[in-house]
């Protein structure tokens, strides 16, 4: 079995199979991230990161193999992330994303990982965030983040993406879905895709509708893109798209910003789980699972408890 | 490792277009806990080794009832080696005649499933062969 070390070297010299173990690492082991972020986090920052995001059966995958396609014409390396469920009963996932990527199979500057939610909710992965220091570290230019198929609430994309495109259907609600908390709030573009069935300029309107009540959070104003699976037309366009809101990021110096956002999470995160960590070595959960009694049992509430245990918390940082 | 997750890729390398078995595998894979990647039909044996470098996976599983086993489980082994990840077992199923067994487990594969083979054996042969 090749060390840690080796792995981190044999990637950053270009080893893909190094590449793929490294990630598998980080899925497996939350306690690798320790170790390897910090041997590669001065080598990341470069490539530019596109989350695509819609519901199950919108057409994601498809949108994402024109779009390497394009990204490959320009002469672009390309990392994909792509997300699908895990079973919550068997623990189990199937992941088929690739099917429609196949014509970059072979591609050696084309990098496709499949990953599974593995109980984690908000539409990626646990490790995915970490993955996309890794691709990056390896050197690809655009890290393509394509989410689980994603309902209202699966929103995570935007804290790790740049670049946020919802893919949307026609026919997919009345004009409420689309004004509704979550999902719709995250797009920077909007691809309505299997723009040829009936009810694409409904669902136009409605999107455009919704973005006219929004709040202006920049000057950007999110463009809506008709797309027609892999077609040519329509894809070049978001294409296009795509390219023109990162250059807008850079320029508005809004890319930065977002950086020091995620940074901050990225940040808090951490700490939390360190905390969560030290708090369970300071307070055996045998502990707290006698104090939730005596919650439950009305003999002492919560704040109480926590008032006595306070003098002993003091030392978990 | 702690919470080692089993990951199994599962294709469908030359011609045909029967996906019913590699499907009912694929399912009773993930119904086990284990992560499949699913690659579909008409899978180059180039493509279905790139895949199983960049998915990391623990065993390559390969349906073929097209009566080219012989051929196609040669070259995706021979690329294997090629790629010097031949340690990444390889095994396959569909209609292949008990005569071409000796010669395929001779180039390395590592076990034949025909038809009738319950999935549970399946299960329990890959949960045996990584566990080593």
């Amino acid at each position: 079995m090749d060390s840690t070390d080796e792995l981190i070297k044999n990637m950053l010299s270009g080893n893909r199979r190094a590449l793929s173990k490294i990630i598998t690492l980080m899925e497996n082991d939350s306690s690798s991230h320790s170790y390897i972020i910090p041997r590669i986090h001065n080598l990341t920052g470069k490539a530019h990161i596109v989350g695509i995001t819609g519901p199950p059966g919108s057409g994601k995958s498809s949108v994402v193999d024109k779009l390497i396609s394009y990204y490959r014409e320009d002469g672009l390396k390309v990392g994909v992330i792509a997300i699908d469920p895990t079973s919550p009963f068997t623990g189990g996932a199937i992941l088929g994303d690739r099917i429609r990527m196949k014509k970059h199979y072979t591609d050696k500057e084309v990098f496709i990982r499949s990953m599974a939610t593995r109980g984690n909710l908000g539409g990626l992965s646990e490790a995915t965030e970490n993955t996309v220091k890794a691709l990056d570290a390896f050197g690809k230019d655009v890290i393509i983040i394509e989410t689980v198929g994603a309902g209202q609430i699966e929103v995570d994309i935007v804290k790790v993406a740049d670049t946020v495109i919802v893919v949307s259907v026609p026919s997919m609600g009345d004009s409420v879905q689309t004004i509704k908390a979550g999902i719709m709030e995250i797009g920077d573009i909007f691809a309505v895709n299997k723009a040829d069935i009936e009810g694409v300029e409904k669902c136009i309107m409605e999107i455009r509708m919704m973005l006219e009540l929004s709040e202006k959070k920049s000057d950007w104003i999110p463009p809506i893109i008709k797309t027609f699976g892999n077609r040519e037309d329509g894809a070049k366009e978001l294409y296009t798209t795509i390219n023109n809101h990162y250059n807008y990021l850079i320029e508005s110096g809004h890319h930065e910003k977002k950086r020091i956002v995620r940074g901050k999470i990225e940040l808090v995160n951490i700490l939390q789980n360190l905390f969560i960590k030290n708090l369970y070595s300071a307070i055996s959960e045998k502990e707290i699972e006698d104090l939730a009694l005596q919650i439950a049992r009305k003999e002492k509430d919560p704040y109480k408890i926590i008032e006595e245990l306070m003098p002993r918390l003091k030392n978990v940082i | 490792m702690p919470d080692r997750k089993l990951r199994i890729l599962i294709a469908k390398p030359g011609l045909d277009g029967h996906d019913r078995g590699a499907k009912v595998v694929a399912r009773a894979l993930r119904d086990a806990g284990i992560e499949v990647i699913y690659t579909g039909l008409r899978q180059t044996p180039e493509s279905i080794v790139e895949t199983a470098i960049q998915e990391d996976v623990d065993a390559i599983g390969l349906s073929i009832l097209s009566g080219a086993h012989n051929n196609l489980f040669k070259k995706v082994i021979d690329l294997l080696k090629k790629e010097g990840i031949e340690d990444i077992p390889i095994f396959g199923g569909g209609i292949i005649p008990e005569d071409d067994i000796p010669y395929l487990t001779n180039i390395g594969v590592k076990r034949i499933f025909g038809p009738g083979t319950s999935t549970e054996d399946i299960i329990n042969y890959i949960k045996d062969m990584t566990n080593k």
